[in-house]
């Protein structure tokens, strides 16, 4: 496959409260690429992932999606990226089943079921229970089932292990290196080691 | 009382939800939403009752003068009732992420912020529809004018809904924006204030009233068709 260049930052720059969190960045990534990216507390993780998102604006730079800018309109690149933050993004108050089909009527479905869905996330015969009632690493789990229930070329995941337990994180390492495998992009934060010596991993380290 | 047949969807056939099916699954979420809260979305409606049976004993039985001032009371209430409950819209949708969520959607902002405050009004403004005529009654408020204030409270909630959209939209972000809120709609909503209880008014007074009536439709379509967009642009600008 020849190496094409999917996602592209180009003098990407972020200022907060005077402070240059990180300045004159570029880099590119191509399918079956892994953006791993480093730091300590307050360098500007969840910044920079913010800015590849869109929620927040950078200061300066631009990124491309297929070589068009994701600001511009005829950008398809809001269809292709799944976004899983800090915060899980799940109701409260609605079952595991309603979040997910919430997630699909807003985004790219893919073709499963959403109780095999459940399954692959260790949270089978949950699907009736209200999210108020799950843990916090069952929240987590059903946060990133986002991943399996849409569709998109590009995961951009902030700490995606949180509150995850080992085998969870296991699990969850399984799923990134398939997508990879497919030809997937992902963008991800980690305070955790990663150990994936099948993936091609760039990293990025924010403190230096 | 967890009621899974709303979220049901027959037209499930693992494709992109089309931008229709998008808005009516947002529209059912939030009512769902808003079900499964009842007291939170209770309140504006209790406060709304509340403030209009307190005039009656602060006044005094002057059938007279509560008549007169009744299209007033009313729309005051109705006003400050909205205002009461226009945090809800976005705020928990804020604090859980689901609103970034929303942002980051394949389907356009503006439509999916209208779903929102569709949602919002059926919960806070059509109650207040429901309950005015016998309000309206308990004030004494003429046989004629009682078509006139349905109307213009049809026409005007949905109004204050979607400018209240845009003011929350906006301060959402912040820690304490509740003040600056008030604020900001409430010079906005002055306008329908005027138009809604002039109308009132003057039908009790057997005029015709079909200006403020057209002016409070005019408001409407203005609202419907601007404010979604400045909201979802707000609400970008809420997150950066």
């Amino acid at each position: 496959m020849p190496e094409v260049a999917l996602l592209k930052i180009h003098n990407l720059a972020c200022v907060r409260d005077d402070r240059v969190l990180f300045e004159h960045l570029s880099l590119s990534l191509c399918r079956e690429q892994m953006l791993l990216v480093e730091g300590h507390n307050g360098s500007g993780k969840t910044s920079l992932l913010r800015i590849l998102t869109g929620l927040k604006m950078a200061d300066e730079g631009e990124i491309y999606w297929h070589e068009t800018a994701i600001s511009e309109s005829d950008s398809n690149y809001y269809e292709r990226v799944i976004y899983v933050g800090h915060h899980d993004g799940v109701k409260r108050e609605l079952t595991c089943l309603e979040n997910l089909r919430l997630v699909q009527a807003m985004g790219n479905p893919s073709a499963i079921d959403l109780d095999d869905a459940l399954e692959q996330v260790n949270l089978y015969r949950y699907g009736d229970t209200p999210v108020s009632n799950l843990s916090a690493g069952q929240r987590r789990r059903l946060a990133l089932a986002r991943l399996v229930v849409t569709e998109a070329d590009l995961w951009i995941l902030d700490e995606p292990y949180t509150s995850l337990d080992k085998v969870s994180m296991v699990l969850f390492q399984t799923m990134f290196e398939m997508h990879l495998k497919q030809g997937g992009i992902i963008v991800m934060t980690s305070h955790h080691d990663i150990d994936m010596p099948a993936v091609d991993v760039q990293r990025l380290d924010l403190s230096l | 009382m967890y009621n899974g047949w709303i979220f049901h969807c027959d037209l499930f056939d693992m494709k992109r939800y089309s931008l229709t099916q998008a808005f009516l699954f947002l529209l059912k979420r939030d009512l769902t939403l808003s079900f499964r809260n009842r007291a939170e979305f209770a309140n504006p409606l209790l406060f709304f009752i509340l403030v209009i049976t307190l005039f009656p004993l602060a006044i005094g039985a002057e059938p007279a003068l509560l008549s007169r001032i009744a299209p007033g009371i009313i729309w005051v209430a109705a006003l400050l009732a909205a205002m009461l409950s226009l945090d809800s819209i976005f705020r928990s949708d804020f604090d859980d992420g689901s609103l970034e969520q929303l942002l980051l959607s394949a389907h356009p902002m503006p439509v999916l912020v209208l779903a929102k405050v569709a949602a919002h009004w059926l919960v806070t403004g059509l109650p207040l529809l429901l309950v005015s005529p016998v309000l309206a009654v308990m004030l004494g408020m003429p046989s004629e004018a009682q078509g006139t204030l349905l109307l213009t409270i049809l026409i005007g909630t949905p109004i204050l809904s979607l400018i209240g959209s845009i003011g929350v939209a906006l301060t959402v972000g912040l820690p304490k924006g509740g003040i600056i809120l008030s604020l900001l709609i409430l010079p906005l909503y002055v306008p329908v204030l005027i138009f809604a209880s002039s109308a009132i008014e003057g039908a009790a007074g057997g005029l015709d009233v079909s200006a403020q009536l057209y002016m409070l439709l005019s408001f409407l379509f203005l609202a419907v068709s601007l404010s979604p967009l400045a909201t979802a642009s707000a609400l970008k600008m809420s997150m950066g």
